[in-house]
């Protein structure tokens, strides 16, 4: 065991430190759930392309660096500290760019990689629908096979990014005679194709970060599915893998908040210590982003030998989106009568707006596969309890 | 960066696991409450002939030389059997200690760490963070903090006053001793640095044993539920079974890092060593309390009885909850360190110097 990084590790993080200190925003971007956000982030996407930290993972000839794990998680604690714009096309590069990686063909590795690497497409995901939340295999959209196209009918909901992004995965049942994990397919869908239609949806916090996507006869090529047909849950299977594990949630991201946390904490200690219970609370939280990172290098480690992520992805996300809730409900008691105002409210004194995150965060033991999910996911096959 | 064991560590942890799966098992643990002393000298030259006596004693002293990584993955299974002869005290942090005294205790070394190696000696230690030393009874040696200087005794010298533990297997004593010119073998300048070396290997053995007896009381508790049938089907397969084990496992999952960083800490010497340490401790003492509540709650009515072996287990956790140190006393070592104006705190730092 050696947890101490390595010259070029330590070089590596030089470089990207420098780089973010001379490109990163000096005021943030607007919420890239808004029009004007959204392009904003698409252009700072273009950015980190052209200095080739779009995704440092990717091979050299997608627009990468070759890094691994352990860079990456270099790359994210440079990223975090430098407190750089979030990825509008997270869902194109942490979820669909490694399941294209892992399941595209050829042509569509060149077709598709690169343009997600720039942010010329940004990615919306299509799970979800009314009837198929937690129970994703009763998924009832129909790709029905006409010639060498597919005809798409029915409706997403939940999709995230899909109101300004260029296209949509997900899954679809190819086969209309199968039920259940049977007879998906994966397929890619270029949202300005006709017959969509995508009606926004508004969030707790007043913004469209998702919507709801309706299919009319909507006609895809058949070279747009990913992996076999009818494989589509197993693909699926691999995307979420990838989303509740390593890539969309790094260590770092919680980490800064910790740290900012702690800040907050010191710069109101008379009005918090009135609370014995807050400051607990605070050394707690920043524990625990320091056990996901820990946490995180381990795997990491395990993954360069050889080894595989499994079942514990899904202690990973019941852990992060349940210390994202405690951070954020920590930060709500230290702000008191504070709490309640609005990002956009002038105000003295450290206190900052924690608002936006305290919201975003109601959300994360639900989206992603919900954590009462995540739990059976365990007992059953970390802790081979029975079905 | 690589933060995984070596292939020799887990096959080291492997042999002893099964030695002790088939040698110490829980009938023999309720044997051992009825007797005087709880101990068991044939225990004892079964830890002895594993060449746990030795891992880390020097090899210039006869011993393996082996680390403080070694070390957490035999805690971790010290934990999970219930094993309560001195091993970590004599082998572990006692050997540590003796190692690291000055050149004016070169002929004590000598003697001591030989006779610890071989199995030969067991000691005991005391510090003030413990009003009891525990396995003072069969201790040939007592190491004693006095004032941070370091006193050794032999048992003879003191007077033990038995005091009972909720944990049968834990034998616990106060002792009286007075400390004198021919005991001292550090002074306390020397002996601040040797002391907190000594109490941050007990927090991380306390810390491993609870990693341990986490995944026994899992275990134990995995087991009842896809035994026990109510409505027809195994308990195990209802999500308010389910989820209460999974709470467990997902905090064990993240506390466990916690614990392997700080043994290569402690190892290293990292000036963070006292952090790191006391963050394992109080991750494992919150999930060790977790999953003693949650699995007796899995077994029902039967989760409160003798006959159980869960109760060998959970009342060790029990008991543990504030040895060499209490969640206070760590969360102030942790608040030292995250509160203090000087403290770097982004990202970048988790693995920082």
């Amino acid at each position: 065991m050696e947890l101490d990084y390595t010259d070029k590790q330590r070089a590596f993080r030089a470089e990207i430190r420098a780089w973010l200190a001379e490109h990163v925003p000096k005021q943030p971007l607007p919420s890239f759930d808004t029009e004007e956000g959204f392009q904003a982030h698409r252009d700072w996407e273009r950015t980190l392309f052209e200095g080739r930290w779009s995704m440092v993972t990717w091979p050299q000839e997608l627009g990468g660096r070759g890094c691994d794990l352990i860079e990456w998680l270099i790359f994210e604690e440079e990223y975090w500290r430098a407190g750089a714009p979030l990825r509008v096309n997270q869902n194109g590069v942490f979820l669909l760019g490694p399941t294209i990686m892992d399941y595209g063909s050829d042509e569509q590795r060149q077709r598709f990689l690169p343009r997600i690497a720039s942010g010329d497409d940004v990615w919306a995901q299509g799970w979800s629908e009314p009837n198929a939340g937690s129970d994703m295999a009763a998924i009832r959209t129909k790709a029905v096979r006409d010639g060498d196209h597919y005809v798409i009918n029915g409706q997403k909901t939940w999709s995230t990014r899909a109101v300004w992004a260029d296209w949509l995965f997900g899954l679809f049942r190819t086969d209309p005679e199968s039920s259940r994990h049977h007879g998906l397919s994966f397929v890619l869908v270029p949202l300005d194709t006709p017959g969509i239609t995508v009606r926004p949806i508004r969030q707790l916090n007043g913004e469209t970060g998702f919507a709801e996507v309706f299919f009319d006869d909507v006609r895809v090529p058949v070279e747009n599915r990913l992996g076999d047909e009818g494989a589509g849950w197993s693909v699926a299977m691999a995307t979420a893998g990838f989303e509740r594990g390593l890539m969309l949630r790094s260590p770092a991201r919680f980490q800064a908040t910790a740290a900012a946390l702690v800040r907050l904490y010191q710069a109101n200690r008379e009005q918090a210590d009135r609370d014995p219970a807050i400051r607990n609370a605070v050394l707690d939280a920043w524990l625990r982003a320091e056990a996901y990172a820990l946490a995180t290098y381990r795997t990491a480690s395990r993954l360069i030998q050889g080894g595989e992520i499994g079942a514990e992805a899904s202690t990973n996300k019941i852990f992060w989106s349940e210390l994202d809730l405690k951070m954020h409900d920590a930060a709500q008691a230290i702000l008191g009568a504070h709490g309640e105002l609005v990002a956009s409210v002038p105000r003295e004194g450290a206190i900052g707006s924690w608002i936006d995150g305290f919201l975003f965060a109601q959300a994360g033991p639900i989206y992603a596969g919900t954590n009462e999910i995540q739990r059976n996911i365990i007992a059953e096959r970390l802790l081979g309890m029975p079905r | 960066m690589d933060f995984t064991f070596t292939e020799d560590q887990l096959a080291l942890r492997a042999n002893v696991r099964s030695v002790f799966m088939k040698e110490v098992a829980p009938e023999l643990l309720r044997e051992l409450w009825e007797t005087d002393s709880g101990r068991s000298a044939e225990l004892w030259q079964l830890v002895t002939e594993q060449g746990l006596t030795a891992l880390s004693v020097p090899e210039e002293y006869g011993g393996l030389g082996l680390s403080d990584i070694d070390w957490v993955l035999m805690a971790q299974e010290v934990g999970y059997y219930g094993l309560t002869e001195p091993l970590i005290d004599t082998s572990w942090v006692g050997a540590a200690l003796i190692a690291a005294l000055p050149e004016s205790a070169a002929a004590f070394k000598d003697v001591w760490l030989a006779r610890i190696a071989h199995g030969e000696a067991k000691l005991a230690i005391g510090h003030p963070l413990n009003p009891l030393v525990e396995n003072a009874h069969v201790a040939d040696l007592l190491l004693l903090n006095h004032g941070d200087e370091v006193h050794a005794v032999p048992r003879a010298q003191v007077t033990l006053t038995a005091h009972a533990s909720l944990d049968a297997s834990r034998r616990l004593f106060a002792v009286e001793w007075t400390p004198s010119e021919a005991t001292r073998l550090a002074s306390a300048n020397v002996g601040r640095t040797l002391w907190a070396d000594a109490l941050n290997r007990s927090v991380l053995a306390v810390a491993a044993q609870l990693s341990g007896l986490v995944t026994r009381v899992l275990d134990l508790a995995i087991d009842y539920t896809a035994e026990r049938k109510q409505f027809g089907k195994p308990i195990g397969s209802f999500q308010a079974v389910k989820h209460l084990l999974a709470d467990v496992a997902v905090e064990l999952e993240f506390a466990k890092p916690a614990l392997f960083r700080a043994a290569v800490s402690l190892a290293n010497g990292h000036s963070l060593a006292g952090l790191h340490v006391s963050h394992a401790r109080l991750a494992l003492a919150d999930t060790a309390a977790l999953a003693a509540r949650h699995t007796m709650q899995v077994h029902g009515a039967m989760g409160y009885t003798w006959e159980l072996d869960l109760q060998i287990f959970m009342k060790r956790i029990w008991a543990l909850a504030a040895v060499w140190g209490d969640k206070a006393y760590h969360l102030a070592r942790v608040a030292d360190h995250v509160l203090a104006e000087s403290t770097v705190l982004d990202p970048s730092q988790t693995f920082a110097a």
